[in-house]
């Protein structure tokens, strides 16, 4: 139940390909999130697993069969769409009983499903209302009841809160968590954004150019990155690279420090630099500091620094934090 | 200030929009009104609009000469069978193209298309020898087939914009929801086509409706419809503008009320895929 296997998979439109070739496990009742920068084949995997797209080459296993060619009405998933993807001309009631129709349920139990459905999901007052007369959060819990009533091996989600204003997506968010804690089923979720990747994730899988760079849970991956492209993509703001000198002088091609790594004094330290832009979050301050022949490097320091424009400051790094990279960007 | 220029503006406009509305009406105006005229009030000089003796009696004559209902009749056929027939082909043609586009689709519409550009004359002697040899001349079946392929640009690209407009995410989702194709076609694609689907099919009726080069020169007398009907009030025996305007009327008139009460849906279908 739940357990879904990638075997060599790989996926090529024409000449382009776009996976060249993956294995991946994931265990059942897992949370996994396929995370990295636009373009890196995140959502054609998860179409891939869904057999919403034909893979070119390897085998899918979901629950133990092997489903490499079996179309997506059978592999017993369901999935919520970036768009929600609702039915336009059906009732919020008729959109969530979609799925048990079509698996030709009676109407006993589905009517026992939709309630205990809307019910979770804070649907009951708008079951007779079409999707355009939701809102953008409603909506997407219509879309979400769809996927629960079918009680799938696996749900898959595809950036699902990128229509959201950013309240709300924190909100759905952590309805999403709620709800795999209460049902306990695999899900499978796409997002570009690692703040959503790191706050749900048992696991996350970084993607970058068709490939994983990474599996992992949120904390080994913020600690142990196995390479660069890793290192920059998880953990908010994003970690500071430096190299050349300052690099040699570790014995590596490049070091990288978290912002919340870097010590900030007026006094002394390690290196210095003159403060560009400072941006105060209250419980934070984010402050930009011009370092000659660096790029600009990020420090994140507590709420209440009194640092301006054009001061001079000096930056310590934590030792036991700080990454260093070869030339070829992985670990060392 | 603003406000009142935009309000005069507004006036202009409106005033303008209603004189070219009328100006295009106005030959069917003009129609409809001198075949209630006598037909030396219809030629009289200066005509008189709305002042005249009206009678009936030029549509009492048109019955009494002509087998009005039998034209009638064919102009149906015509219309809705190369209609029906035309939809059966480009369905599943305008879905193949809008949900499962292959390389050459954009240049396969523009053929289809290109074939709209072509003068109907250029083909009526091919065309015309064919239905000769095969036995369609004359024919409603000929007529129907003709319309169709007449026709059949307009109705693919019509639906193609419709189909396109309905997003594909929608029909994945039935898909994973565990709906077969023919579960998808029925339950979700059909429902959100409907009005497109509906809007083809009038504007393609009125088409065929009107149609006169091919129905004139591929009918004699079997399969004429109505606007064979007109026309064989404009020759031979000089021109009876006031019988001829009451022929022409009376085939307008079923295709002017459908028109009229569908006129909503034949706005939207016409315009649809025009802003998002």
């Amino acid at each position: 139940m739940g357990h879904i296997t990638l075997k060599n998979v790989s996926k090529a439109f024409g000449e382009t390909v776009v996976i060249p070739g993956l294995d991946l496990e994931i265990n059942e009742g897992e949370f996994v999130v396929f995370v990295g920068p636009s373009g890196c084949g995140k959502s054609t995997l998860l179409r891939l697993i869904a057999g919403l797209e034909d893979i070119s080459g390897g085998a899918i296993n979901i629950a133990g069969q092997d489903m490499t060619n079996v179309g997506p009405a059978k592999r017993g998933l369901s999935m919520v769409f970036q768009s929600y993807a609702l039915y336009p001309h059906m009732s919020v009631r008729k959109n969530i009983a979609f799925p048990l129709k079509m698996a030709g349920e009676s109407q006993e139990v589905i009517d026992k499903k939709i309630a205990d459905a809307s019910r979770v999901l804070n649907l009951t007052d708008y079951l007779d209302r079409k999707p355009g007369q939701l809102s953008g959060g409603q909506r997407q819990r219509v879309a979400i009841g769809r996927a629960i009533v079918r009680s799938p091996q696996a749900f898959l989600f595809d950036e699902p809160l990128s229509n959201l204003d950013a309240a709300l997506r924190v909100n759905m968010r952590l309805e999403i968590s709620e709800l795999h804690q209460q049902l306990k089923t695999t899900m499978i979720y796409v997002t570009h954004d690692q703040v959503e990747a790191m706050t749900m994730a048992d696991k996350i899988v970084v993607l970058h150019a068709g490939r994983v760079e990474q599996v992992g849970s949120p904390l080994e991956l913020y600690h142990k990155p196995q390479n660069r492209f890793v290192a920059g993509f998880i953990g908010s703001p994003a970690m500071n690279f430096f190299e050349g000198d300052l690099a040699k002088e570790y014995d590596c091609h490049a070091i990288g420090v978290r912002p919340e790594h870097l010590r900030l004094s007026t006094d002394e330290g390690k290196w210095e630099g003159t403060v560009g832009i400072a941006e105060h979050l209250g419980s934070d301050t984010f402050v930009h500091i011009d370092v000659p022949g660096q790029h600009s490097v990020l420090v994140r320091v507590p709420g209440d620094i009194a640092v301006k424009y054009g001061d001079k400051v000096f930056m310590t790094p934590d030792a036991d934090t700080m990454h260093r990279f070869d030339g070829k960007g992985l670990h060392l | 200030m603003a406000r009142q220029i935009t309000q005069r503006r507004k006036l202009f406009f409106t005033a303008l929009a209603w004189t070219l509305g009328m100006l295009i009406f106005f030959p069917i105006l003009w129609t409809i009104l001198t075949s209630f005229k006598t037909e030396s009030e219809a030629i009289a000089s200066p005509p008189s609009l709305f002042f005249f003796s009206w009678t009936l009696e030029n549509y009492t004559e048109v019955m009494e000469r002509s087998n009005y209902f039998r034209f009638f009749m064919n102009s149906v056929v015509i219309s809705v069978g190369s209609t029906l027939l035309g939809l059966l082909i480009a369905v599943p043609a305008a879905w193949s193209m809008a949900f499962s586009p292959s390389r050459h689709t954009k240049n396969i519409l523009m053929w289809i298309l290109s074939t709209k550009m072509l003068p109907p004359v250029g083909v009526l002697v091919p065309i015309y020898l064919i239905f000769r040899d095969y036995g369609l001349l004359d024919t409603r079946t000929g007529l129907v087939i003709v319309m169709t392929l007449i026709n059949l640009p307009i109705i693919i690209w019509m639906l193609y914009t419709y189909f396109k407009e309905i997003p594909g995410e929608i029909l994945e989702a039935a898909r994973m929801d565990g709906a077969s194709l023919a579960k998808e076609i029925i339950y979700v694609l059909t429902p959100m086509a409907i009005p497109g689907i509906a809007s083809t099919m009038l504007l393609n009726v009125i088409l065929a409706w009107n149609e006169a080069f091919w129905t004139l020169n591929l009918t004699a007398a079997k399969a004429a419809p109505l606007t064979a009907f007109i026309a064989s009030y404009s020759s031979p025996e000089g021109l009876f503008y006031a019988k001829l305007s009451a022929a022409s009327t009376m085939a307008i008139a079923p295709i002017l009320i459908m028109g009229w009460f569908s006129q909503k849906q034949l706005v939207r279908g016409l315009t649809f895929g025009a802003v998002k």
